[in-house]
């Protein structure tokens, strides 16, 4: 799997490069600034984007720039976005074309390898990653507006997983409950938010998503 | 909304219509006086006015700190006061402050019946033929004009009623303009010599100069004790937990991957603590993308409806977009835990060089501009800028929140009574 890399930070840049190397992928081009990043994009065809936030020259938010660009010119393309700030307005771009295949990850959380890796991995075969810390304020904004009153403690547990884009598998795990269980809770959670069931995880994501952030 | 702007404009129209019926009234007394300072001035080459002048400019003067007080009240903002009358007659005639005081005495029978006088005359003229004619003109008997129309039948007294209305709503559609050139044109008269107003200006640096430092100062203190107690003290005890992590590595493996379990949970909460303090000194959307989104981040934040809607050049000064993104923040922080509404209408633009912030919410109302160190704070703040925060919380609601800020920050604002500045003396 081929993965365009754009950190500015000589240190991490390596690092990541060689996290992603050990674990099978191919890095493509690793670049330090946006317009070589929008280059990157475009001639490499990778299969998968990890981009900073914030490159130079501007060292404001370029490398979120050059990810919506270059998914204006290829839908879908497959982006991953890191970030030492999680930031909701910039979470509302990535996902705002409603096609997926995005991550927008806290940079701490790539000192979780094998985290950060099934992250990459999720992204390039088209799911929506999103850090807990987004989900985290979005869940706190539907409780203050009592969108989700009517979910139990557990669903709520599933209903933030499922929002930060993890599986049955992968929430199976996390709750140290049995599959059936989860797909009872999410069954329920369905039927409470009235949003139509899917058993497609991307589009479940998606779907969770759009629900939260009304 | 329950804001209707039309019922909002006739009663701003009433009130200066009332305002101008006051100011005409006022003329008159101003006009008394000027002839009082008049008459002792004619008596000077014959004696009689040296005793005279004196009471004649205190009685001049305290009709014009009222008429100051007054402006003060109708526009925000006062003539700057002149010097002290002097004691002796000579130092009395070549004092500026009193001149000015005579000029604008002796103008006053103009600027009452010219300019003030006009609206309440067409409005209780207007009145009388609306209301009066209909009823009397069969005993005011033949040769009964109202204005042009000769009021002798029925028919034409419906005209003259017609007629009337439409003078008094001429009369009232006059009176804000009227008023606000009736303003003008006495705080430009009154004001103090260009000296004062310069005085006045250095005061107010002054003080918004030793209020910035403070709080810079403070604001520094913070950002070296949270540094001290977090970031820095976790980064202590992180070295402390590898060095004995990397002893036991050998001996107590499981012990070791304990204390390496506890060295990642520290690295984490102290990036945690440096994003939150790196945010509150400069949120890094603001510094990305600049204030209507930076505005638009922190409504998808609120708990609140909050719709956005931004009219702005470009970017603004770092200091403009910083202060207004604190004001706005605390503005929806309270609209968000007092207010008791649901929406929230924010409304940037910037015009003339000044950018104006509206924050207004649907909740019930009845809030203290006083209350809160927030608010205070975000008061310092725009102070500093020499921009302003105007609350206007009826019970009942909406609560309107008015920032106002000057765009080039590097020029000072002048108030509008030093903008209208009058020629030296």
């Amino acid at each position: 799997m081929r993965v365009v890399l754009a950190e500015d930070l000589f240190l991490l840049r390596d690092g990541l490069a060689r996290t992603l190397t050990e674990h099978g992928f191919e890095v493509a081009a690793a670049v330090d600034n946006g317009p070589e990043l929008l280059r990157a994009l475009r001639e490499s065809a990778p299969d998968v984007a990890v981009v900073d936030i914030r490159l130079p020259p501007t060292h404001t938010d370029e490398g979120l720039q050059a990810a919506l660009t270059a998914r204006r010119e290829r839908p879908a393309l497959p982006v991953l976005v890191l970030s030492q700030y999680v930031e909701q307005l910039y979470a509302q771009e990535l996902l705002a074309d409603g096609r997926g295949a995005v991550g927008y990850l806290l940079k701490d959380r790539v000192t979780r390898t094998t985290q950060f890796v099934d992250a990459v991995r999720t992204v390039a075969a088209g799911g929506t990653v999103m850090d807990p810390q987004v989900i985290a304020r979005l869940m706190a904004r539907s409780t203050a507006r009592g969108t989700t009153a009517d979910l139990t403690p557990r669903e709520l547990d599933v209903l933030r997983l499922m929002a930060e884009g993890r599986s049955n598998a992968a929430i199976t795990a996390a709750l140290h409950i049995g599959e059936s269980a989860v797909a009872k809770h999410t069954a329920a959670i369905f039927a409470k938010l009235r949003i139509d069931h899917t058993p497609d995880t991307n589009r479940r994501v998606l779907a969770v998503l759009a629900y939260l952030k009304r | 909304m329950t804001m209707r702007p039309q019922s909002v404009r006739l009663r701003a129209a009433l009130l200066a219509l009332g305002r101008c019926h006051l100011a005409s009234w006022r003329a008159l007394g101003t006009s008394l006086r000027g002839l009082a300072a008049g008459g002792a001035l004619t008596l000077l080459p014959v004696g009689l006015g040296l005793p005279l002048l004196p009471p004649a400019a205190r009685l001049l003067r305290r009709g014009a700190d009222r008429e100051r007080a007054l402006l003060a009240r109708w526009t925000g903002s006062a003539p700057a006061a002149p010097e002290p009358l002097p004691a002796g007659v000579v130092a009395l005639l070549g004092a500026p402050g009193f001149r000015r005081e005579l000029a604008w005495s002796w103008l006053a029978p103009f600027t009452g019946c010219l300019l003030v006088a006009v609206p309440p005359t067409l409005v209780g003229y207007g009145l009388s033929g609306a209301f009066v004619q209909p009823f009397l003109w069969r005993l005011l008997g033949p040769g009964n004009w109202y204005a042009f129309v000769p009021v002798d039948s029925t028919v034409n007294a419906l005209a003259a009623a017609l007629l009337g209305l439409g003078f008094a709503a001429a009369g009232l559609w006059l009176s804000p303009p009227v008023l606000a050139r009736y303003a003008a044109w006495t705080a430009r008269l009154l004001d103090g010599p260009a000296q004062a107003r310069l005085e006045r200006r250095i005061d107010q640096l002054t003080d918004s100069r030793a209020v910035v430092l403070d709080a810079q100062a403070a604001e520094l203190r913070r950002i070296e004790r949270d540094l001290h107690d977090g970031a820095q003290a976790r980064l202590v005890a992180l070295g402390l937990n590898l060095d004995r992590a990397e002893q036991l590595l050998d001996e107590d493996p499981a012990t070791a991957r304990r204390l390496l379990g506890e060295v990642r949970a520290t690295s984490e909460r102290a990036l945690q603590e440096l994003r939150d303090l790196v945010h509150g000194v400069l949120p890094p959307v603001l510094a990305d993308r600049g204030l209507p989104d930076a505005v638009r981040s922190l409504a998808l934040d609120s708990f609140l409806d909050v719709e956005v809607t931004a009219d702005l050049p470009g970017r603004l000064p770092a200091p403009v977009e910083a202060a207004a993104y604190f004001a706005v923040a605390e503005l929806l922080a309270n609209a968000g835990k007092h207010s008791g509404g649901g929406r929230v209408d924010v409304e940037l633009r910037c015009t003339d060089g000044l950018l104006r912030a509206v924050v207004r919410d649907d909740g019930r109302g009845g809030a203290d501009p006083g209350r809160g160190s927030g608010l205070t704070g975000v008061r310092r703040r725009l102070a500093a800028l020499d921009g302003t925060l105007a609350l206007d919380s009826p019970p009942g609601g909406p609560t309107t929140a008015i920032l106002e800020l000057p765009c080039a920050s590097s020029s000072p604002k002048t108030s509008s009574s030093s903008a209208t500045a009058s020629p030296a003396p």
